[in-house]
């Protein structure tokens, strides 16, 4: 098969016959090293295009007259401005084919469950065990609605009381709001926090500025913008480590407040990190601290001891609820004593009162609260996942869990560094905690093979591969975190994909750079993700944008 | 769908290097280097480009004959290359071309329809580009010239050739306009160094082959238009803003309402009345376009002696030249160590009246290398050296070093 031919080819095209273009597998002391892999390849329409008018997956049955008779057009009792002028245009299909489709979804999927997901840097990717799942499906919990009183949902109520006071032993802060769905809605939460705790003082107007570091997960920034905040973003010393000297030149009278990841996402701990947390305070600013890479830090170090009056867990990176496909999600925050007071409403109290009717109650009565941050209490199938998982770790279980993280991270960054062409920029000869954010620079330099294209090819054998937030500080970047899950074995198998890739980089680039050749489809167009006049988030909006250009 | 390149060599471009004669500017140079031995470099580091162009299928080069384009393709055996075809057009003079020759080339790719012209050169060579062709044709420099002092060029041969290689594939699909710069040779080779902005050309620009879904890029224009949104907004009546070259300084103009000279330092304030309206609404008056040192040094003295009671503050905006990131001293010398001295005077901190912007891309482009000033001033250099806090968007600061 000619290579460059491989590179037109639409996503309509047969796959071919014969095993495109993988090489065969290479066989040290007998056994192959790399696994040949094959996706499947379904060519799926999304599920509107699939409808037919007419077909069903639910036939209700007819209602008896007597019943009709009695109750009248339900319907009616709506309000006029709430009843639909014509029924939704849902996708009209029967059972088994809304099962086939979404099948042939999840086939084509390179998921977690799949693949040995160490690719997926920043994201915390580790194994969720099963036994949680079913936990957060049991009827006990996924029957419980937010509304019922609270005698009746005393159990859950209990879970999250519990959970908290885990969360705070793990921190060291004082309170926390389990009610942020996401990472980004606990930034958000904070920096309405640091809005609120300066306006109680009077200095709202005057303190507008929020300090971030390029290397924090770019969230802190956004979400303090959202906020109404005006941002300044530090750059690395020439080391990469956090520019001490450079906070200090972005202080003022007008700081609100730090907002900064740490370890950051390049894997480097800031070791001045006292020293920021004091020259913010001594300034009369806030510290937030985004503990969304704590997965190397757990039973280590803690917030509140580095002076932070704010932190953030992402349930779903560190407390394992599972991460991926955009939920659902946990970002709980944890505030200092004397920030408490602002924390979203409700919070989970206990009061043992005799006579009382329950022990556990959620206090609305919070008056300098921030407000509501997302719906009721939190997901409270994610809170009993991440209370699970804790519980069958301990205390020493979850240092266990920093301790390998970073053991097996150190590993992986070992074994890269054999393979020619990679570095890892910043703090050269030291060890990182729970990730590395890798460049590829020289092997571009030398190839004209780009990271993205590396990590298209690593998709060949059936792997994960990203590069890093924007903006691409570290050329070429490749961010990978191995987590706690994965084996040695495992940790070679993807080191050995990514020898194997850059070696192809060097000796057929032409066959990396039309990769991926045994996945679900080829390179998409990602340019309409630049422009607003061709984002298309739902079916409706695809119609109106996307088909009728075409 | 094929594409065509355009491809002009300098075949002079780089020759002074090797010889110590720091350029390779006018004929005499010429014959002085090659009398010293001197081979020339351009022809090789086309080649090189050319080499990553490989990927790119259906491509038609247009190209000038021998020394400025033929030779490179037929040193490489590109003319062999499956799906290519090689056209080339014009006649020189073997052993005798000159920037004339460069000028005419591009005229004639541009007239031919290119898609995308590279050429190999050095700031001599964009000089000539950019007077051929101006904003009208998208091009990308080869680096091969002595000084490369231009923001035109990619950071090496092969970059030049991936980055042409994305943008024919569509892949790199935004352009942004970038410096054109170069010194007085003759000055430099006699050690003093000043170099001159003599214009833009559009390059291609990789923002990246795959975007990441969980953030989204804005671009360049909507970087430009938060900038000067964010500038606007902090101007103050009676303060009469300095404005440096740049594209992104242009903005701020531009946002007032007012044209800005494109290489010029142009002088502005707000227009009567309009310090308290709404940011939108502001306008700006043009007080000087296009001004010099002498001229500037008037206006600050109209402004009123500094700390004087009734004295009128005075403000300089500039951005850092892509790529090299000097912010005083390369390319807006009008802003001389005298006006850059007399606008800090009094000033609580050095950068107080000093307004830095730039696009993040510029800075991402800078890693973690500082900016640079370089006023001629030693004592100027040094007030000027530690932190800045640079207006990268609409409320957004960077913060970074400064170095001499």
């Amino acid at each position: 098969m000619n290579q460059k031919a491989s590179k037109s080819h639409a996503r309509t095209e047969l796959p071919a016959a014969t095993p495109p273009l993988s090489r065969p597998s290479q066989v040290t002391d007998g056994k192959p090293t790399l696994r040949r892999f094959h996706q499947a390849r379904w060519d799926e329409p999304i599920i509107f295009e699939l409808s037919q008018p007419g077909q069903r997956g639910v036939l209700a049955p007819e209602l008896e007259d007597g019943i009709c008779s009695e109750v009248g057009d339900v319907l009616m009792t709506l309000p006029e401005n709430m009843r639909r002028k014509r029924p939704p245009e849902l996708p009209e299909l029967s059972q088994p084919q809304v099962l086939r489709h979404y099948v042939r979804l999840s086939q084509e999927n390179l998921g977690t469950d799949l693949n040995v997901d160490v690719g997926q840097g920043t994201c915390t990717m580790k194994y969720s065990p099963k036994i949680n799942d079913q936990l957060a499906r049991s009827p006990k919990v996924a029957e419980l609605h937010p509304l019922q009183a609270e005698e009746t949902v005393q159990g859950i109520l209990e879970i999250m009381y519990r959970f908290e006071q885990i969360l705070r032993e793990i921190s060291g802060m004082d309170r926390f709001s389990l009610q942020p769905g996401a990472g980004s809605a606990a930034i958000y939460t904070n920096a309405s926090i640091i809005r609120a705790y300066h306006a109680f003082r009077g200095e709202a107007e005057k303190r507008d500025e929020i300090i971030t570091t390029i290397f924090s997960h770019p969230s802190n920034a956004a979400c303090a913008r959202t906020a109404g905040f005006k941002i300044i973003t530090l750059y690395p010393d020439e080391e990469g480590y956090p520019d001490l000297e450079a906070l200090k030149a972005a202080v003022s009278e007008r700081t609100a407040g730090l907002m900064i990841t740490n370890p950051e996402d390049t894997g480097i701990y800031n070791p001045n990190i006292a020293e920021f947390v004091r020259i913010v305070h001594e300034a009369g600013g806030l510290c937030a601290y985004d503990q969304a890479n704590a997965n190397g830090v757990l039973g280590i170090t803690r917030a509140r001891d580095a002076g932070f009056d704010l932190c953030h867990f992402n349930l779903h990176k560190t407390f394992s609820t599972p991460h991926g496909c955009g939920g659902p999600g946990g970002g709980v925050v944890g505030a200092s004593k004397e920030l408490a007071r602002f924390l979203p409403v409700p919070l989970v109290e206990v009061d043992g009162t005799e006579g009382r009717a329950s022990l556990y109650y959620l206090d609305w009565d919070r008056p300098d609260s921030i407000g509501k941050i997302g719906p009721f209490y939190g997901n409270a199938s994610v809170i009993v996942k991440a209370y699970a998982w804790i519980m069958s770790l301990g205390a020493e279980g979850l240092r266990e869990v920093a301790e390998i993280a970073t053991l097996n991270n150190n590993y992986l960054l070992h074994r890269m560094l054999e393979i020619p062409g990679v570095s890892a920029p910043y703090a050269r000869g030291r060890h990182r905690i729970e990730q590395v954010r890798y460049s590829w620079q020289e092997l571009a330099e030398q190839t004209g093979v780009h990271s993205e294209e590396l990590g298209l090819r690593a998709a060949d054998f059936g792997v994960h591969y990203w590069t890093s937030h924007h903006p691409y500080i570290v050329p070429e970047p490749c961010t990978l975190e191995p987590t706690e899950s994965y084996s040695k074995d495992e940790l070679d198998e993807y080191a050995d994909i990514m020898a194997h890739v850059a070696g192809e980089a060097q000796a057929d680039p032409e066959l990396v750079r039309t990769a991926p050749h045994n996945s679900t489809i080829h390179t998409i167009d990602h340019t309409p993700l630049d422009d607003p006049s061709r984002w298309a988030m739902t079916w409706r909006a695809y119609q109106k944008k996307v088909k009728r250009q075409t | 769908m094929g594409k065509r390149l355009g491809l002009i060599v300098n075949p002079v471009a780089g020759i002074g290097g090797r010889v110590g004669l720091k350029g390779s500017d006018g004929a005499e140079v010429q014959q002085r280097a090659r009398a010293l031995g001197a081979t020339p470099q351009a022809l090789h580091r086309a080649a090189e480009a050319l080499e990553r162009l490989m990927a790119v299928e259906d491509l038609e080069i247009v190209t000038y004959p021998g020394e400025m384009g033929e030779d490179a393709i037929r040193a490489g055996g590109f003319d062999f290359t499956p799906n290519w075809t090689v056209r080339v057009v014009g006649s020189i003079t073997p052993s005798a071309t000159t920037a004339r020759h460069t000028r005419q080339a591009a005229r004639e790719m541009q007239r031919l329809g290119v898609d995308l012209l590279l050429f190999a050169g050095g700031d001599g060579t964009a000089r000539d580009i950019y007077e051929a062709v101006g904003l009208d044709l998208p091009v990308l420099g080869i680096p091969a010239g002595v000084k490369i002092h231009s923001a035109v060029y990619a950071t090496s041969p092969r970059g030049a050739g991936d980055l042409a290689a994305l943008y024919l594939e569509g892949r790199a699909g935004s352009l942004r306009e970038a410096e054109v710069m170069d010194i007085d040779e003759e000055a430099f080779r006699q050690g003093a160094l000043a170099a001159r902005l003599y214009g833009y050309l559009r390059i291609p620009y990789r923002t990246s082959l795959v975007q990441s879904t969980k953030v989204a890029s804005t671009g360049e224009a909507a970087a430009l238009a938060g900038i000067a949104e964010d500038v606007v907004e902090s101007m103050q009546a009676n303060c009469l803003y300095i404005i440096g070259p740049g594209t992104t300084t242009r903005g701020i103009a531009g946002a007032l309402g007012l044209e800005k000279t494109l290489l010029g330092v142009d002088v502005v304030r707000l227009a009567e009345g309009q310090g308290a309206v709404p940011t939108a609404e502001k306008r700006g008056e043009l007080v000087a376009a296009d001004v010099n040192e002498a001229q500037l040094l008037a206006l600050l003295d109209e402004q009123g002696e500094p700390g004087a009671e009734r004295a009128l503050p005075a403000r300089i905006i500039v951005t850092p030249i892509g790529g090299q990131g000097f912010l005083f001293g390369r390319g807006n010398q009008q802003i001389s160590p005298r006006v850059i001295q007399r606008a800090c005077t009094h000033a609580r901190q050095p950068w107080e009246n000093l307004i830095v912007v730039s696009t993040p891309d510029k800075l991402y482009a800078l890693g973690t290398q500082p900016l640079l000033v370089d006023t001629g001033d030693q004592a100027v250099d040094e007030l000027l050296t530690g932190y800045v806090i640079v207006v990268t968007g609409y409320h957004e600061r960077a913060v970074r070093k400064v170095a001499h």
